[in-house]
């Protein structure tokens, strides 16, 4: 079955040929530092910011961004991760039972402005859950959103502050990111549609 | 994976998987406890009804709070001065509450193996809150929760059940889930309070206290039933107490930190003493607060496992 909430869980476990590599090793840094330069200037500063990623790749993105703004900014930001597994709304009728994996956020959100990161925008639910996560855990000041790819086609009315790179897919297509700490490379993979059995 | 079974009858024979789901799952909930908004979505929706046809008032506000905490709708129901008083049967009140679409049932019972009865006459899953001297696994699971909580794991640990073990449910599903997740069980207690052949189960029996204090890493304290038996499974309570209480002096002795379990409610100065109830290798309190997010991850594994 498709899956309005990304790619990742069901159909990797299927066979998807590669169609093209949109972002190599090199290209991922220099988006990563971009995104970073914006979220500053956008904020003049660092001060109000915090940043939480969203689980799992946008996680490890997020600690990225982090990074490279405390480098520039000689500061210290507090960084938080979502499961937004509880908020989904499709929990209650999916064929495979997703794994919680914890929100780990040990900082107020209320008057801050939040920095919510994750790897892909598509059909935004995976936001509108994050949203409302976010909102029962505090009172941020502004949340705004920043993606290391938009894929496009949004089902909610929902758009990202900061792109890395917007890539026109067809829905039968997907995108795959991946990441050194989980798979070993940074790379962002256009992948064919599923093949019939 | 999904868990085995669509009922939560009891632990024993449960999947040491399934039992590691529930664990880790509620460790997440255990996060969600501490937030300034204490609830989460995940069962909006879905009705939940708590059939507590034995009188009980920890556990059933503790699946109450879990049930409201994920969003679910509670139906309360209470034995006495209900249709049950009439004569009604098990499986008449059962297919009643469930002729108004519920979900999911959280049974607790006087007679063993009434929610196993229940499993086979409702379609809505079941939840076993306590039946009998037979199981009450999530007291079983929030006990397991509490332990990795405090020593960081259950394999290879030694856990001493003290008290009246032939009529604990808590010491049937303590014993069942901790064996199967790698540790060590022995009871201890008096003679009379010691089910004949228990050994067969892979458990020590100790009569006194001292022996086993010593080598063990936890203690599970039971309750004693006072005013059910005094006098007659054993002599008094001060008697008890010299025999079995869990003092200070006697932890002192045994010359390791020992965590020490209770599932409430405690009869201080019987089989505890009031400073060690109190004290901070006591995790009573985190039971009682564990013991929520358990069992939202039980109605959680439950409800989504389709």
């Amino acid at each position: 079955m498709f899956s309005a909430f990304g790619d990742r869980n069901k159909t990797e476990l299927r066979m998807r040929k590669l169609k093209a590599q949109i972002i190599d090793d090199a290209g991922f840094d220099r988006t990563v530092t971009r995104l970073a330069h914006e979220i500053l200037e956008r904020n003049k500063g660092a001060a109000s910011i915090v940043i939480v990623g969203i689980r799992t790749r946008g996680e490890f993105i997020a600690r990225r961004i982090a990074k490279t703004i405390e480098q520039v900014e000689n500061v210290t930001l507090p960084i938080g991760s979502l499961d937004i597994t509880l908020y989904r709304d499709d929990l209650l009728g999916k064929l495979e039972q997703p794994q919680l994996k914890g929100t780990d956020i040990l900082f107020d959100l209320t008057g801050k402005d939040v920095i919510l990161i994750d790897d892909v925008l598509y059909t935004g639910r995976t936001i509108r859950a994050a949203l409302d996560e976010l909102i029962d855990l505090g009172r941020p000041r502004t949340i705004q959103l920043a993606v290391l790819v938009d894929r496009g086609h949004r089902q909610l009315p929902i758009r990202a502050d900061y792109v890395g790179k917007n890539i026109p897919t067809m829905a039968s297509e997907s995108i795959r990111v991946h990441v050194r700490e989980v798979d070993g490379e940074d790379a962002v993979l256009l992948m064919h549609p599923e093949e019939d059995d | 994976m999904p868990l085995q079974s669509r009922h939560l009858l009891g632990l024993e024979g449960m999947r040491r998987d399934d039992i590691q789901l529930i664990l880790d799952t509620a460790v997440s909930f255990r996060e969600v406890l501490d937030r300034p908004i204490k609830k989460v979505p995940p069962l909006q929706g879905k009705t939940i009804a708590n059939l507590f046809f034995e009188n009980s008032t920890r556990t059933r506000l503790s699946f109450e709070l879990a049930e409201r905490r994920l969003s679910a709708d509670v139906l309360g129901f209470a034995a006495t001065g209900s249709s049950v008083s009439k004569g009604e049967t098990l499986k008449d009140t059962a297919r009643n509450i469930e002729a108004m679409k519920v979900d999911m049932v959280v049974m607790r019972h006087s007679a063993s193996g009434a929610p196993h009865y229940l499993s086979r006459v409702i379609d809505a899953n079941v939840i076993n809150a306590g039946d009998g001297t037979h199981e009450h696994p999530t007291q079983g699971l929030l006990d397991m929760f509490t332990i990795r909580e405090r020593l960081g794991r259950l394999e290879g640990l030694h856990v001493c059940i003290v008290g009246d073990i032939a009529h604990s449910r808590v010491a049937r599903s303590n014993i069942f889930g901790l064996l199967t997740m790698g540790a060590k069980v022995s009871v201890c207690g008096p003679a009379t309070m010691i089910p004949r052949e228990i050994e067969r189960l892979g458990v020590a029996v100790h009569h006194h206290i001292d022996d086993v204090l010593p080598h063990v890493h936890a203690l599970n304290v039971l309750r004693i039933q006072l005013e059910r038996d005094a006098g007659r499974l054993f002599p008094g309570t001060r008697e008890y107490h010299l025999q079995y209480g869990i003092t200070r002096a006697r932890l002192e002795k045994a010359g390791r930190e020992i965590t020490i379990l209770h599932p409430g409610p405690i009869n201080r100065d019987v089989e505890i003493s009031a400073d060690v109830a109190d004290a901070e290798q006591s995790v009573i309190l985190q039971q009682v607060l564990n013991g929520v997010a358990i069992r939202m991850a039980v109605l959680y594994l439950l409800s989504t496992r389709n």
